[in-house]
């Protein structure tokens, strides 16, 4: 079918009404020569109010021009095909899934492969069949309806409005106002209901964000081999490694506040500022060992572990939000949205060499909330 | 041979029978059946939304058959032998039984995770279609509101559905999510403590999301869902402009057969194209993360991408914390938990109110505006899409980083920036934009379409021949509406008393808005077919014109008279 | 009229063009910016012999910013001490002899044969200890603890190299690699020499056969099949989100096109 369409008239060569690329004339609403049929349904009477669209009209060719037969066989044909292959892959399906096992990786691929290929091959058939169907099918019809006022007329709300007070005058709710308003105070402490009955969802928080399982003596571990640690392990400048503490290594609980990282710096690289909260003293030299230094590994923004550190820069990277501590500085921040720096565990050793914390750290750890101060 | 020429078979008229005795159906289902839907391609989008939500429903079955919401710690001695040995919670590992153990239960966990993000994307574009179309606009706010409440829900659904296997990547993000709870003001800890029964993670945030997830929030959302569906059958849907659409009326094919087979094979299709993904598309492969813990943490964690813009907004927001009197107010991580979500979303429930005030327009409308057609609107639009994309993109701040090495900082910098900058551009170059398609569509209007025939005048010039459009376009290029300019500050009744609405600050902010609506280019129609208005030419019916202007200019084809169809004041109207 | 001209003002045409484009912009960025390359694999120690032999390659390819005597200049840091592991490290994988100063070095081809990066390795080694190369023994994933290897991984390494193992960013531009390419070798010397901005993980904290399970569960780890398809890159729900929208929604919507567009019947005959 060419677009270029050079019409010749009676007046001569009329120039081409339609050019490559242009848009198209509109189509046509009836058949040029064929009289397009006008469904004309055996209506009955209907009432007036009847919401029933109006008349459907073909728009296109008679069903039974020559072309459309032929247009119809060939579409038929067409969907056929696509829903018989449906059943052959839905039959594909059934038998990937008793044929093919899963229990390894491999097998599980399989298996997915086997079934998403068959399944999504039986669905796409079938939509693209019944999609065929009505555009190349079904006759081309169009139907117009009427959009009725959504707005009720007055006479309507006329009588809403008077039933609605003929009720309520019969409910005296007007007429008796201490009815009225016991009936509101009756009502008022089962609304409090569902916001009281959830009381018991959690305990209160009390002071348990304030502190960490944390206290003196209690060994660093290191997480996963459960292995305590002397200075001596730890020696080589710029190392890191995660830790928690010695009896709480499998409480998920207690880990969310008690993981620490723990860093090693050359000699002269560890700079960290005595700082303290209030009168509390927070981060100090003092609480280092031999140039390493255990901070908290739960970053002060929303909680996430900083793992991330770069020995060349000192910088710990929280990979949730990017906040930024320097491990050489008392672990201030940087950049991000953290606004505290990680709290500092003291460190000493015990008796048998091993890393050791000498108290709880010195102020909340984690995220900040309202009762921190 | 007619294609009606058949007899009903007895078992379906029977039945029909048999229920319409008991129900009275026959006049509604018959109305039913004839009744008209438009047909458009950006109207189907809904549909994927409504069609992946039956997906869900059908996949999420599936999976609680398997699924254990226990957070109790076993040792891992399954079929995924890498990770044997590893303490994790029921959940996790009824997860990894689902992917590794369970025929089709890799498939079906797939395609309900894909499922899950189709239905949030098609909700996202099908809200822009509504906004910019306009079809928010009376009556159908209600239906508008619906729509945001569905699309919070889905937020939440989906928040709470990625994180029930209890993965490192999820995990996380629940401990994101209880971090910014615990800095609420003054009830922030004992909603955290509440909300997961004790200090983070506990026992019961599994268990507990469980039933919010497959009872609460469905049960919620097919309420929702029913409502916007109905509503939307009993107003009609609304129709774009065109030929022969006009306010009072709906044209399109009826619902028996048409709709309803193109709505079939459309559930064919998402279905199906949902299974493809499934199989060809790793989705949360939480073999990888392995179970959640506290100490640990990958790079390039990110919640799925409808929660994106909360993530952006935590990330670029800078370090701001007020303390005070022995209390911390967490303003880095108040601020962007509510602020942005909350412009974004309140800002769009608000829209049609907004809209009404500013413009005045009280009518109903059931015919679409070309977004071009409101410029103000499209263009505000357009500024809340970069205001959310900004935020969206921030979130992915450290993938950006990393695969198009850009420095870390760098990018937080420009987005700190963008997100002000950003949608001010938006909307100034939009509103140029959506003014310029309507110069250009009134000039079409006016002097027809160039048709790519050039003629060879007497005089030995050459002119590119205009064709006046045809009757469907002249019909969507004439349905433009005209917007009215409120009474302002300046008019006054004949005893001096300025229009109420315009007095005050509100009167003068409604008189900045209004005139903002108000600004667009005016288009003038003859009917005539060719779009000539007696600018001194010989008009001859029918046949091809030069361009105005071409014979005494002498210059090419389609130049604009200076003046006509330029950009003029608003008429003035009430 | 040729084929495309004939076509040129369909609608489809401008979305093929766009396509192009697309398809054009992306193959000329993936060729700027692709990295990576062959790596040499490191074979087992042999003795700790031909120290003149590397000394040669390292006056001649090292020297010019190590300093003769591998002392350091300012544009390096002293090699005395940094150990055979450590060079076998970032000459194999092709880090060294580095691009330019300062930058972050990146995974390249190596340009020694595995030979002659051991006898610089020894030679390195001769002034002043350090770390041995692992031999086959100690990197080999027989008997690993890959669970204990994933303890490990997680709380340590997939912050920077991401779980999935698909790398991630670090500040000022650098990044930590995809561990992808790297040898059972080379992740046992990366770890124990802590290479540019990665930490150390010295035997003390991280013992070998600690060492051995992490090397046996990242090669594990990407040597499995992703049963799902695609990996989309293993970087998370971001190429999720983009292939849902990209590859999800609009597939749907050539689809609805599709279903919505306007039906072309046969026209009547004599209209043509």
């Amino acid at each position: 079918m060419s677009d270029m369409e050079e019409t010749e008239g009676a007046e001569g060569p009329v120039a081409p009404h339609r050019v490559i690329g242009t848009p198209p004339p509109s189509p046509r609403l009836l058949g040029s020569t064929a009289v397009a049929e006008h469904r004309e349904p055996a209506e009955p009477a209907m009432a007036d109010d009847e919401e029933v669209a109006g008349v459907p009209h073909n728009v296109g060719l008679a069903p039974d021009d020559p072309k459309m037969v032929v247009h119809g066989q060939r579409a038929e044909r067409v969907v056929a095909t696509c829903f018989t292959l449906a059943f052959f892959t839905g039959c594909a399906f059934v038998a990937a899934y008793v044929g093919i096992g899963v229990g390894t990786v491999d097998k599980t691929l399989r298996s997915n492969l086997g079934l998403g290929t068959t399944l999504a091959a039986t669905l796409l058939l079938l939509g693209t069949g019944a999609l065929i169907w009505v555009r190349h099918l079904m006759p081309n019809v169009e139907l117009t309806e009427e959009r009725h006022d959504l707005r009720s007329d007055d006479a309507d709300r006329q009588g809403f409005q008077e039933v609605f007070k003929e009720g309520t005058g019969y409910s005296q709710f007007v007429k008796r106002p201490l009815i009225r308003r016991t009936l509101m105070l009756g009502t008022l402490p089962l609304l409090a209901a569902p916001i009281v009955l959830l009381r018991d969802s959690g305990p209160k928080p009390g002071t348990s964000l304030r502190h960490t399982v944390w206290s003196p003596g209690r060994r660093l571990l290191v997480y996963g081999t459960n292995q305590p640690i002397t200075p001596a392990d730890f020696s080589a400048p710029g190392s890191m490694i995660s830790i928690v503490p010695d009896g709480y290594q499998d409480n998920d609980d207690d880990l969310t506040k008690a993981a620490v990282v723990l860093i090693k710096f050359r000699p002269g690289e560890l700079d960290i500022p005595t700082r303290t909260q209030g009168s509390t003293l927070v981060g100090t030299m003092n609480w280092t060992v031999d140039n390493i230094v255990a901070y908290s590994k739960i970053c002060t923004h929303v909680g996430c572990p900083v793992g991330l550190y770069e020995q060349t820069t000192h910088h710990l990277l929280c990979p949730c939000h990017q906040s930024t501590f320097d491990a050489a500085k008392g672990a201030e921040v940087i950049f991000g949205p953290a606004a505290r720096p990680l709290p500092q565990l003291p460190l000493t050793t015990d008796s048998s060499g091993y890393l050791v914390a000498k108290s709880d750290f010195n102020e909340p750890v984690g995220p900040s909330f309202w009762e921190r101060g | 041979m007619s294609d009606t020429d058949f007899d009903v078979p007895k078992a379906l008229s029977g039945t029909g029978s048999f229920l319409d005795d008991r129900f009275h159906g026959a006049r509604g289902l018959r109305v039913l059946m004839r009744k008209v839907f438009p047909d458009h391609w950006s109207f189907m989008l809904g549909e994927i939304a409504l069609w992946s939500f039956v997906i869900l429903l059908l996949t999420g079955t599936f999976l609680s058959l398997f699924f254990v919401p226990s957070m109790n710690q076993v040792t891992y001695h399954g079929t995924y032998v890498k990770l044997d040995g590893i303490r994790m919670s029921e959940a996790y590992q009824s997860a990894l039984n689902i992917t590794f153990d369970v025929r089709g239960g890799l498939l079906i966990r797939q395609i309900h995770h894909w499922a899950a993000d189709l239905f949030m994307a098609a909700l996202i574009i099908h809200m822009l279609r509504i906004f910019f179309t306009g079809a928010y606009r009376k009556p159908r706010e209600i239906n508008w509101l619906i729509g945001i409440g569905l699309f919070t829900l889905g937020l939440l659904e989906g928040l709470f559905g990625y994180s029930l296997p209890d993965d490192q990547l999820s995990g996380a993000g629940l401990r994101i999510f209880e971090g910014a709870l615990q800095g609420i003001p003054i009830v922030g800890t004992y909603l955290a403590f509440f909300l997961f029964g004790g200090p983070f993670p506990g026992h019961d945030i599994v268990p507990r999301m469980y039933i919010i997830h497959v009872l609460l929030i469905p049960g919620i959302l097919l309420a929702l869902i029913s409502a916007h569906l109905f509503i939307m059958f009993h107003q009609k849907h609304t129709q774009m402009p065109g030929k022969g659409n006009t306010e009072k009326n709906v044209n399109g094919q009826p619902f028996f057969p048409y709709f309803m087979a193109k709505g079939g094979a459309w559930f064919f299709f998402i279905f199906g194209a949902l299974v493809l993904l499934a199989t060809f598309a790793t989705i949360n492969p939480i073999q990888l993360y392995g179970p959640y813990s506290p100490v640990a943490i990958s790079s390039a964690s990110q919640p799925d991408f409808y929660m994106g813009i909360l993530e952006g907004s935590l990330r670029v927001m800078p370090a701001w914390e007020i303390n005070f009197l022995g209390h911390t107010l967490s303003l880095s991580v108040l601020i962007p938990f509510a602020l942005p979500l909350g412009i974004v979303l309140g800002g769009a429930a608000l829209w049609p109110f907004f809209e009404q005030w500013a413009t005045g327009d009280k009518s109903f409308h059931n015919i679409n505006d070309r977004p071009r057609n409101a410029p103000a609107r499209t263009a505000t639009g357009v500024a809340a899409m970069t205001f959310y994309g900004v935020l969206w993109a921030e979130g992915a701040n450290d993938v950006i980083a990393d695969k198009l090495q850009i420095p870390l900082y760098t990018i937080t910098w420009i987005a700190r920036v963008m997100v002000f900058v950003g949608p001010a551009l938006g909307y100034l170059i939009t509103k140029r934009i959506c003014l310029g398609l309507q110069r250009k569509d009134a000039a079409e209007l006016l002097h027809g379409y160039e048709s790519g025939i050039i003629r060879q005048l007497p005089n030995g010039e050459f002119i590119e021949v205009h064709q006046p459009v045809n009757e469907e376009k002249r019909a969507v290029l004439e349905a433009k509406p005209v917007p009215a300019l409120l009474p302002g500050r300046g008019s006054a009744d004949e005893n001096g008393v300025p229009s109420p609405g315009s007095r005050g600050a509100l009167g003068w902010a409604r008189g900045v808005a209004n005139r903002a609506f108000a600004e667009t280019v005016p288009v003038e129609a003859n009917g005539h077919g060719d779009g000539h208005h007696g600018n001194g030419h010989e008009v001859e019916a029918g046949a091809e014109h030069a361009a105005v202007g071409s014979a005494p200019a002498g210059s090419g084809h389609g130049q604009l008279p200076a003046g006509d169809a330029a950009e003029e004041e608003p008429r003035e109207g009430g | 009229m040729s084929w495309i001209n004939a076509r040129r003002r369909r609608p489809v045409a401008g979305y093929a063009a766009l396509l192009l484009g697309l398809v054009v912009v992306a193959l000329a960025y993936g060729a700027i910016t692709s990295s990576g390359g062959v790596t040499q694999a490191s074979a087992a120690v042999g003795a700790q012999q031909d120290t003149a032999a590397g000394q040669k390659l390292f006056k001649a390819n090292c020297s010019s910013c190590h300093g003769l005597e591998a002392q350091g200049t300012s544009q390096a840091p002293s090699l005395v001490g940094a150990g055979a592991a450590a060079v076998d490290f970032q000459v194999s994988t092709g880090r060294m002899p580095a691009k330019e100063v300062g930058a972050e070095n990146e995974r390249k081809p190596s340009s020694f044969t595995a030979q002659e990066i051991h006898q610089m390795a020894d030679f390195i080694a001769s002034l002043g200890g350090g770390a041995a190369i692992p031999d086959a023994q100690q990197v080999s994933a027989a008997g690993a603890n890959t669970a204990l290897g994933y303890q490990l991984f997680s709380a340590n390494c997939s912050q920077c190299h991401n779980a999935g193992l698909s790398g991630g960013a670090l500040t000022y531009g650098k990044d930590a690699p995809p561990l992808t390419a790297a040898t059972p070798t080379q992740i046992y010397e990366a770890m124990l020499t802590g290479p540019e901005a990665m930490p150390v993980f010295a035997d003390g904290s991280v013992s070998p056969q600690a060492k051995r399970d992490i090397v046996a569960y990242i090669t594990q780890t990407r040597a499995e099949p992703n049963p799902g398809g695609f990996s989309l890159g293993r970087t998370g729900p971001i190429t999720e989100g983009l292939v849902i929208f990209f590859g999800g929604l609009g597939f749907l919507i050539l689809i609805a096109l599709w279903i919505t567009a306007r039906r072309r019947d046969p026209r009547p005959t004599g209209t043509e």
